[in-house]
């Protein structure tokens, strides 16, 4: 499979501004949620997504909102990618009614339809046939529409993994299978778990094109995203695109890490994507250190809205347990009431 | 006074004696061990599960019984019905039990119906652990409660532990007992605290124990939700009415006996179930009661179950959610028509 390097194709200085203003609200957000999570105040399972930035938002650029994308349990980066509100965002995780899901899913099931963000996921390998509805949808009515499976190294050796790409290789259909290798599952590193070199290797046993990428590169992500929406977009089928990158945090809030090495203080440092992105905008003349810094300002105090907003609104009422079950009727009770 | 243990630590315990026992007894799941192939890793600082209940495990037993599986429960799942069915005596692990809808055509359909369709030629001795239980803030895919679904199935065993003493002794039976069992634990319950003998014991299944006698209503409570019936059930004697509280332990098989016979002292029957209540365990032992022990009956049986709803993510949903103290005593109020002080 082919190893792409970053490609230095122009980007324009308002997709840049986009892309950046991006990686920045998704690693403000999350260190945001960790310094919160650590004073115990935030409910549940918490995934952090610092430090993939540049893979949601490599591809996110080149989709609209009538394009779909799939997400995983490590979902927030893909929902700021895909538009999705910081407040609405913010208050979900919070458990609170002005959540982007009334705060009934959290952060693992953080949704927005509209956005075409069809939902975080707490089921590892859950996201590839979801995608391939979605890419059924677009083809038969026509749309134009892509969708967009991101998944774990992990969940490339669940048996969705085949399912998935299987059926969307064989209809042809606009999904792009996009996988995020940060070297682990949990503590399981994917050299153990996965009988292969590469995840971008197992796009020759479904005859679609497999692509490695620098996942911190949000460039040379930008550039296999393209063809592979072009691809899809053409009716040319599926394609695989493998990110290799690394996450910043544990597996979840409260993960010692032990099973890292090493590496991961040359992640948090030299290889950071968005330190990559912003000398690769500097170097090119595309944007100023002051556009930058004024621009990184901004996105904290936004952070800082949203968290705000998050803490100021009201948790949902008693009856809203019983709605949303089915279309047609409320579901009573039960025993319970 | 004699060792306390948490009911976390009273499952590894039930792991390492039967590991020490047999040979046979291999562990398989996720993160079991944790770290496999990290070379600077030493085997003390693997997570031993997410929850840390396998911990310590695979330093005494090794990574080749002590085993990291890829995320494919249907593989290592299904992989393990065979390997119980050809010699071994495996424990799988399901980190969650609502993941069981990645791999139960190999409980199901396989494991479970071997035995039968081979005419009894085969055996399954596979016990596959798995966390359940609402009350972690663990949202809608990490929270169900889903041993009726089992229960369902002919061929599987089904065993809900509620205090460590319990999980222990239930836990060494079910690794050595020859049929597919289904262990459930309930993640809100691994750091509580109490009783446990060292060594080895097992604890027979089908066989209730009576939390509490009592002659006014018989309450049947399931994991978790025993203690919260104790708690209600205090409060009832306050108020002068003597609840007996039944925890089967196992519901499949159940003790139909030790209820029957509840039912037939006190004249009434509460079932406490924090699943959700169609087709579930209360509605079944309910029906049981109807079926067989409608004669005893002085009140229509009241059943205290979650909604017919999701697992809501929202601390002040997943609340009103789960079955509560006060919701038994309202239940018990309504069929002795006494006036309670909640
Ligand atoms: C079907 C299923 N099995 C297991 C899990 C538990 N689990 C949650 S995340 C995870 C690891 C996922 O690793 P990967 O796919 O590499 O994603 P990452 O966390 O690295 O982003 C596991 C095992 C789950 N949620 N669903
Ligand atoms: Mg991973």
């Amino acid at each position: 499979m082919s190893q792409t390097q970053t490609n230095q194709a122009a980007v324009s200085k308002k997709e840049a501004e986009w892309m950046f203003q991006k990686m920045l609200e998704i690693r403000h957000f999350e260190d945001r949620v960790h310094e919160i999570f650590g004073t115990g105040i935030l409910p549940g399972f918490v995934h952090l997504y610092a430090g993939e930035e540049a893979i949601a938002v490599g591809l996110c650029t080149h989709l609209n909102d009538q394009d779909y994308i799939t997400s995983t349990h490590r979902g927030h980066g893909h929902c700021i990618a895909k538009g999705c509100d910081l407040d609405g965002m913010m208050a979900e995780i919070y458990g609170r009614a002005t959540g982007l899901c009334k705060g009934k899913g959290g952060s693992m099931h953080i949704a927005d339809v509209e956005k075409g963000m069809l939902g975080a996921n707490g089921i590892v390998g859950g996201g590839f046939p979801l995608a391939v509805g979605a890419g059924l949808t677009h083809k038969l009515k026509k749309t134009g529409g892509v969708a967009v499976c991101f998944f774990g190294d992990g969940a490339n050796n669940h048996g969705t993994f085949h399912e998935g790409i299987n059926m969307a290789a064989i209809w042809k259909l606009p999904v792009i299978f996009v996988a995020e290798n940060n070297g682990f599952a949990e503590a399981t590193p994917f050299h153990y778990a996965s009988s292969c070199k590469s995840i971008a290797d197992r796009a020759i046993g479904y005859d679609i094109p497999g692509e490695k990428v620098d996942g911190k590169d949000v460039i040379a992500v930008r550039e296999a995203a393209k063809r592979a929406v072009e691809r899809a977009r053409n009716g040319e089928g599926p394609t695989l695109i493998e990110c290799v990158t690394y996450r910043n945090y544990g597996h979840f809030e409260g993960d010692a890490q032990t099973y890292k090495g090493e590496e991961k203080v040359k992640h948090l440092n030299d290889l950071d994507a968005i330190k990559k992105f912003y000398t690769y905008l500097t170097g090119q003349g595309i944007m100023t250190e002051e556009e930058l810094d004024k621009m990184d300002e901004e996105v904290r105090s936004a952070v800082d809205r949203a968290v705000e907003f998050a803490e100021k609104s009201p948790h949902p009422l008693p009856e809203q347990l019983l709605e949303d079950v089915y279309v047609s009727y409320k579901t009573d009770g039960g025993a319970a009431s | 006074m004699t060792r306390q243990i948490t009911f976390s630590q009273a499952i590894n315990e039930a792991m390492a004696v039967s590991m020490r026992e047999d040979q046979d007894v291999i562990l398989l799941g996720e993160d079991v061990a944790g770290g496999a192939a990290v070379d600077h890793l030493r085997d003390e600082e693997a997570w031993g599960g997410v929850m840390g209940v396998t911990k310590g495990l695979v330093q005494e037993f090794g990574r080749d019984r002590v085993i990291d599986t890829p995320i494919a429960e249907a593989g290592y799942v299904g992989a393990a019905v065979t390997a119980a069915a050809t010699g071994m005596r495996p424990i799988a692990e399901l980190m969650f039990n609502d993941f069981i809808g990645s791999c139960l055509d190999e409980v199901m359909n396989q494991g479970a119906k071997l035995r039968y369709m081979f005419g009894g030629k085969a055996k399954v001795p596979l016990t596959i652990r798995t966390m359940h239980g609402a009350g972690f803030r663990a949202a809608a895919q990490h929270s169900q409660s889903l041993y009726s679904f089992f229960t369902h199935i002919p061929g599987i065993k089904v065993v809900i532990p509620s205090t460590p003493y319990d999980a222990k002794g239930l836990l060494l039976q079910s690794i050595f007992d020859d049929d597919l069992v289904v262990f459930f634990e309930d993640k809100t319950l691994y750091t509580m605290k109490g009783e446990v003998p060292e060594g080895s014991y097992r604890i027979p299944f089908g066989k209730a124990d009576i939390k509490r006698s009592g002659e006014d209503v018989t309450i049947v409570a399931i994991g978790k939700m025993v203690h919260t019936a104790m708690k209600a059930a205090g409060e009832l004697s306050k108020n002068g009415v003597e609840a007996e509280i039944i925890d089967p332990r196992t519901l499949s098989p159940l003790d139909e006996d030790t209820i029957l016979t509840s039912v037939e002292k006190t004249g009434r029957l509460v079932v406490v179930d924090e699943a959700n209540p169609r087709c579930s365990a209360a509605t079944d032992i309910a029906a049981l009661v109807a079926d067989k022990g409608f004669d005893y009956l002085d009140a229509p049986v009241k059943l205290v179950t979650a909604p017919h709803t999701p697992v809501p993510f929202a601390p002040s949903l997943e609340d009103i959610y789960l079955p509560t103290p006060e919701k038994i005593m309202k239940a018990v109020q309504e069929m002795t028509g006494s006036e309670l002080v909640i």
